[in-house]
C-alpha cells in the first residue's frame, strides 16, 4: 500500500495566474496552461520559496494523498477538490505530516509512540508551518543569550538558550522543534546528525514581536550536539532547520483545560504554552495544571519564574525525588495523590492531556492513568484512545 | 517631517546595489529625496500618512526574505533599491547582439532609447498614485485600503527604481529626467504625464480595480518586455519589480471579482432573474453587471491603447538593439534576430478589417499585445464562472480591439464592441450603451461611503476569500488616525 503523502497544490479559485511562484521555484515543479498553474508533485522538494512571494495566498494549498494528483487533473480544475478520507488509525494512514525530511519525521514518531497511535493535533491549535528550513537551505540565527538554569551546585547543567532570527521569518508554534546539526563531519567524513530541540519560547518571541526562539537544552556528558548548543556564546551563528511538529501543538480555546505533566528539559513546550495563554488570556480561561518533576528544586528549570505565575493561570506542582530529609516523589506519585481532580479532568471534553520528557516517565505516568481511570470506573486505554483521536492527548518523550 | 528628509541612507534606504560606497549617485539620491517626500506628503491625505498600514516591505530579494509585513506609517515606507540577483554569465535574448553578455553599463549606441523607454516606464509608476490619490476617503474596507496604500507604496518604490538607473547610468541627463518625473503630474494641463491612460482620473473604485487589472497589466507586459533587456541593470530592476507588481494584478483581479460576486448574491437574495433589469438591481444598493461590462470596456480599451502603433520601427529598433524583448522572450522557441519571420497583424484595407503578415521585427508591439489580451481574458474566465455558479445568465466579454480606440489602425474609424464598423456621428449617439455614462458614474459614485470597521464590508462589495498575510477576517489593516 502507499503511504499517503503531503501534496502541494494551488487554488485556482484564488490564483490570479501571475506566474510569480514559477519565476520563484528553484525546481521548476510549477507550470502552468491558460487555465492553470499547477505544481508537479514529483518535483517539488517542499523548500517554501513560492510561499512568500504569492500575492494571493493560493499557493499555500496541500492536500494528503495516496496518489498525488496529476498535472493533467490539476490544469483541469476549476476548484481545489476536498481532502480525501483516510481511517482515523491503521497502517501507514495518519492524516498529518509532522515534517516533510524522512529523518526528522522518523524521530518525531518515535517521541510520539507513547501516545499509543497516531498523533493528532487539538482541534483549535493554529496552522503550524513545517520544514521551512532544511539542512540544505537552513536559516542562520544568532546566539542572544545563554544562561544556565540550574544551580551551580546541581547535578545537571541546563541551559536557556535565546536565539534571534533577524529578519529572516522562521513562524513556530508553541511545542515545535527546530533543528540543530554541530558543525563539522564525523569520524566516517559525514556531516554530524541533526539533534530535534523543543522550542521553550510562545510564537511571538521570549518578548511579545520578537523574532527570537528559546531552547532548553540539558548538557549530555560526551553529548556532541548538547555541548555544541550549551556552549554558545552570544553573537554566535547557529544552523537552524524547521519548524518540525504539527501534532504537539497546544489548543488555542482559552477554555480548553490543560494537564502537562514533564521532567527535566520536557518543560521547554509548557512553558511555550504558558507563557501564550498568559500573553492573550482575556476573561476566563479553562485553566491550566503542570505537574512537573526534578530531583532538587535547583535543579529543576525555571523554578524561580515558575513560582511566579499567578495560581489563577497555572495551578502547579512541582514534585522532588531527592531532597534530604523528605522522601523521594516522582510526577505519578503526585496524580495519584491528585487522583479525585485528575478523575475529573478526564471526564471533561475540554482537557488536553500533555506528557514530555525522558522515554522513562512513560511507564510511570501511563500506569498512574490506569489507576486512577480504574478507580474511577473507567477504562483508561478507551478514554486515551479516544482523547488522542480527538487531538486531546499528547505525548512527547526521548 | 525633518527626521525623514536626514534620513541616513546607508540603513533607510534597503538596498542591494551598494550604495552606501556609490557615493556619487547616493549624493544625486539624497538631493532627490527631500522632492520625492514633498510629492508624497501633497499627494496622501495627513490622516491616512499618520495612519497605521499593515504594509509588506521588500527588504531583500531572496524569495523568503522580501515579504514581511508590519504596521507602517507610509512616509516612513521603506522604499529601497532591489534588484534582481544577478544571473552568471547572461546573455542579449533578441536582436542583432543575440548571445553576446548581457551589457552592464549602457551600451554608447543605444543611450537615448534605452533612456527614452526607462523615462516612460518611471513616468506610469507616480502618476498612477496621482491618479488614486482621493480613493483612501472612500474605502469600502480597511482591507481595501490597505491594498491601496500596498499598491501606492509599491509604485512609488519603483519609481525609485527607475530613478536609481537614471541616476546611476546617465549622467547629468539623467538626474534632469529624475526631477521631470516629479514635475509632471497626472492630468495637468502644463505638465500631463506622458500617456494617455495615465492622465484620466480613477473616480471610484470599481475604476481603480479595472485599472489595476487591465492597466497595471499593461504595466506587468512592459515590465516583462524590459526584464528581457541585454541591458543587464534594467532587466534585473524589471524583473523584481514584477514580483511585486503581482500584488496589483491581484486587487484588480479580485477586486473586480468581489463586486461581480455581490452583485450575483444580491440578485439572488432578491430573486431578480434579469440582469439587464438595471433599475431593480440598483435598488438593491449593488453595480449591475451591464455597467461592469462597461466599465470593463472603457478600461480595456484605454490600456490596448497603451501597447502603441501595431507597426512600429521604435519597437523594431528597440528589438533589434537587444533593448526591450518579447513577452517570455527566452521561452519563445525561435532565432530571437525575427530577420526573415512574419507576424499577423490586423489592418483596415477599404473599411474593412483584415489580417495581413508583416515582418515580425515590426510587430514587436503587436505581439505584445495579443499576449496581453491573452493574459486579460484568463480573469474574465474566473469572473464568468463565479456568475455561473451563483446561476445568474450574463458573461462579460472583451470588445473587440477595434472599439473605443485612439492609438493605432482603429483610431480612425469608430466600432461597436461586437466589431462592427458605424459613423461617428452613429458612435456618438450609441456610446452610454458601451461605455459608463455621467448617470452610470453618477450612481457608482453614490455607493462611494466609507467603511472603516474591521471586518466590514460595503454593501456593493463582497468579503475577500483569504486575508492577507493570511490574516483573519476581522483584523484590523489599517489603524486609522483618529486627529
Amino acid at each position: 500500500m502507499n503511504a499517503p503523502v503531503k501534496q502541494h497544490l494551488i487554488d485556482p479559485e484564488i490564483c490570479i495566474r501571475c506566474h510569480t511562484c514559477e519565476e520563484a521555484c528553484p525546481v521548476d515543479a510549477i507550470t502552468h496552461d491558460e487555465n492553470n498553474v499547477v505544481v508537479d508533485a514529483a518535483l517539488c522538494n517542499f523548500c517554501m520559496n513560492c510561499i512568500a512571494p504569492c500575492p494571493t495566498g493560493s499557493i499555500d494549498n496541500w492536500r494528503v494523498v495516496t496518489t498525488p494528483y496529476t498535472l493533467g487533473e490539476q490544469l483541469s480544475w476549476m476548484e481545489l477538490p476536498p481532502q480525501e478520507e483516510f481511517a482515523a488509525a491503521g497502517e501507514g494512514a495518519s492524516g498529518v505530516i509532522e515534517a516533510f525530511d524522512d529523518e526528522v519525521a522518523a524521530l518525531l514518531a518515535e517521541a510520539h509512540a507513547g501516545a499509543g497511535g497516531a498523533a493528532k493535533a487539538p482541534a483549535s491549535a493554529a496552522k503550524p508551518s513545517v520544514n521551512l528550513f532544511t539542512s540544505a537551505n537552513p536559516a542562520i540565527a544568532a546566539v542572544q543569550g545563554n544562561y544556565r538554569l540550574t544551580a551551580e551546585t546541581a547535578d545537571a547543567d541546563v541551559r536557556h538558550i535565546i536565539l534571534d532570527l533577524g529578519s529572516t521569518p522562521f513562524p513556530v508554534l508553541e511545542g515545535q522543534s527546530v533543528g540543530i546539526a554541530p558543525p563539522g563531519v564525523d569520524a566516517n567524513g559525514r556531516p554530524h546528525r541533526m539533534r530535534l530541540y523543543s522550542i521553550s519560547s510562545p510564537r511571538d518571541g521570549e518578548r511579545p514581536n520578537t523574532n527570537n526562539l528559546s531552547l532548553t537544552v540539558k548538557r549530555e556528558p560526551n553529548g556532541l550536539a548538547s555541548n555544541y548548543v550549551c556552549d554558545l556564546t552570544r553573537g554566535d551563528q547557529v544552523r537552524l532547520t524547521g519548524p518540525f511538529g504539527s501534532t504537539f501543538l497546544m489548543p488555542n480555546d482559552p477554555q480548553a483545560n490543560t494537564l502537562m505533566i514533564c521532567t527535566g528539559t520536557g518543560s521547554a513546550p509548557f512553558r511555550g504554552f504558558t507563557m501564550r495563554r498568559q500573553r492573550t488570556l482575556n476573561g476566563p480561561s479553562g485553566g491550566m495544571t503542570l505537574i512537573f518533576g526534578a530531583r532538587t528544586p535547583d535543579s529543576l528549570p525555571y523554578f524561580g519564574p515558575l513560582n511566579k505565575v499567578p495560581d489563577a493561570i497555572l495551578t502547579k506542582h512541582l514534585v522532588f525525588s531527592r531532597v534530604e530529609g523528605r522522601p523521594k516523589e516522582y510526577v505519578q506519585d503526585r496524580m495519584r495523590a491528585e487522583k479525585d481532580r485528575i478523575a475529573a479532568l478526564l471526564a471533561s471534553e475540554n482537557t488536553h492531556v500533555y506528557v514530555c520528557g525522558l522515554k522513562a516517565m512513560e511507564i510511570g505516568v501511563e500506569s498512574a492513568f490506569e489507576d486512577i481511570a480504574r478507580g474511577a470506573g473507567l477504562n483508561w486505554r478507551t478514554i486515551r484512545d479516544g482523547m488522542r483521536n480527538s487531538g486531546r492527548y499528547h505525548v512527547e518523550t526521548y | 517631517m525633518a527626521d525623514l528628509i536626514n534620513v541616513s541612507y546607508d540603513t533607510q534606504i534597503p538596498n542591494n546595489v551598494g550604495l552606501s560606497s556609490d557615493k556619487r549617485v547616493l549624493k544625486a539620491l539624497e538631493k532627490w529625496h527631500p522632492g520625492y517626500i514633498n510629492w508624497w506628503n501633497d499627494l496622501i491625505p495627513q490622516k491616512f500618512q499618520e495612519s497605521l498600514v499593515y504594509l509588506r516591505t521588500a527588504i531583500s530579494v531572496d524569495p523568503k526574505g522580501w515579504a514581511k509585513f508590519d504596521y507602517v506609517r507610509m512616509p516612513e515606507y521603506r522604499w529601497g533599491i532591489l534588484l534582481a540577483p544577478q544571473v552568471e554569465d547572461r546573455r542579449i535574448p533578441c536582436g542583432e547582439h543575440v548571445g553576446q553578455p548581457a551589457w552592464q553599463e549602457v551600451p554608447g549606441e543605444y543611450r537615448n532609447m534605452l533612456k527614452r523607454l526607462i523615462v516612460i516606464q518611471g513616468d506610469t509608476e507616480p502618476a498612477s498614485v496621482e491618479q488614486q490619490r482621493h480613493l483612501g476617503m472612500t474605502a469600502p474596507s480597511l482591507y481595501d485600503m490597505r491594498n491601496l496604500f500596498q499598491v501606492n507604496v509599491e509604485e512609488g518604490r519603483h519609481l525609485w527604481a527607475m530613478v536609481y538607473l537614471l541616476q546611476k547610468y546617465f549622467g547629468a541627463d539623467g538626474r534632469e529626467e529624475a526631477d521631470d518625473l516629479l514635475r509632471r503630474s497626472s492630468g495637468s494641463e502644463e505638465a500631463p504625464r506622458m500617456l494617455g491612460a495615465f492622465n484620466e482620473a480613477t473616480p471610484d473604485w470599481l475604476s481603480f480595480f479595472m485599472f489595476t487589472y487591465f492597466t497595471d497589466r499593461d504595466g506587468k507586459m512592459q515590465l516583462e518586455s524590459l526584464a528581457q533587456s541585454g541591458f543587464d541593470p534594467l532587466s534585473r530592476t524589471c524583473r523584481f519589480m514584477l514580483t511585486e507588481e503581482a500584488h496589483h494584478m491581484f486587487v484588480g483581479e479580485t477586486g473586480v471579482g468581489r463586486v461581480i460576486q455581490r452583485t450575483c448574491e444580491a440578485m439572488k437574495e432578491a430573486n431578480i432573474e434579469d440582469p439587464y433589469d438595471i433599475q431593480a438591481v440598483r435598488a438593491l444598493g449593488v453595480i449591475d453587471l451591464p455597467t461592469i461590462q462597461k466599465k470593463l470596456n472603457l478600461h480595456y480599451t484605454l490600456s490596448l491603447d497603451l501597447f502603441g502603433q501595431e507597426v512600429s520601427t521604435n519597437a523594431a529598433n528597440a528589438f533589434n538593439a537587444g533593448i526591450k524583448g518579447r513577452y517570455q522572450e527566452t521561452k519563445i522557441d525561435d532565432d530571437h534576430r525575427l530577420q526573415k519571420s512574419t507576424y499577423p497583424v490586423v489592418q483596415l484595407v477599404d473599411g474593412k478589417v483584415v489580417t495581413v503578415e508583416v515582418p515580425a521585427l515590426s510587430a514587436i508591439n503587436m505581439r505584445l499585445r495579443d499576449d496581453y489580451i491573452a493574459d486579460a481574458a484568463g480573469g474574465l474566465k474566473r469572473w464568468n464562472a463565479a456568475i455561473a455558479k451563483i446561476g445568474v445568465p450574463f458573461e462579460l466579454k472583451l470588445p473587440h480591439p477595434g472599439f473605443h480606440r485612439n492609438i493605432g489602425v482603429f483610431s480612425s474609424v469608430r466600432m461597436t464592441p461586437d466589431g462592427e464598423l458605424l459613423s461617428a456621428a452613429e458612435f456618438e449617439r450609441r456610446k452610454d450603451e458601451w461605455l459608463p455614462s455621467k448617470a452610470d458614474g453618477d450612481y457608482i459614485s453614490s455607493l462611494m461611503v466609507p467603511c472603516s470597521e474591521p471586518g466590514q464590508y460595503a454593501g456593493w462589495i463582497a468579503p475577500p476569500r483569504v486575508g492577507i498575510d493570511n490574516k483573519p477576517g476581522d483584523f484590523e489593516y489599517v489603524q486609522l488616525h483618529m486627529a
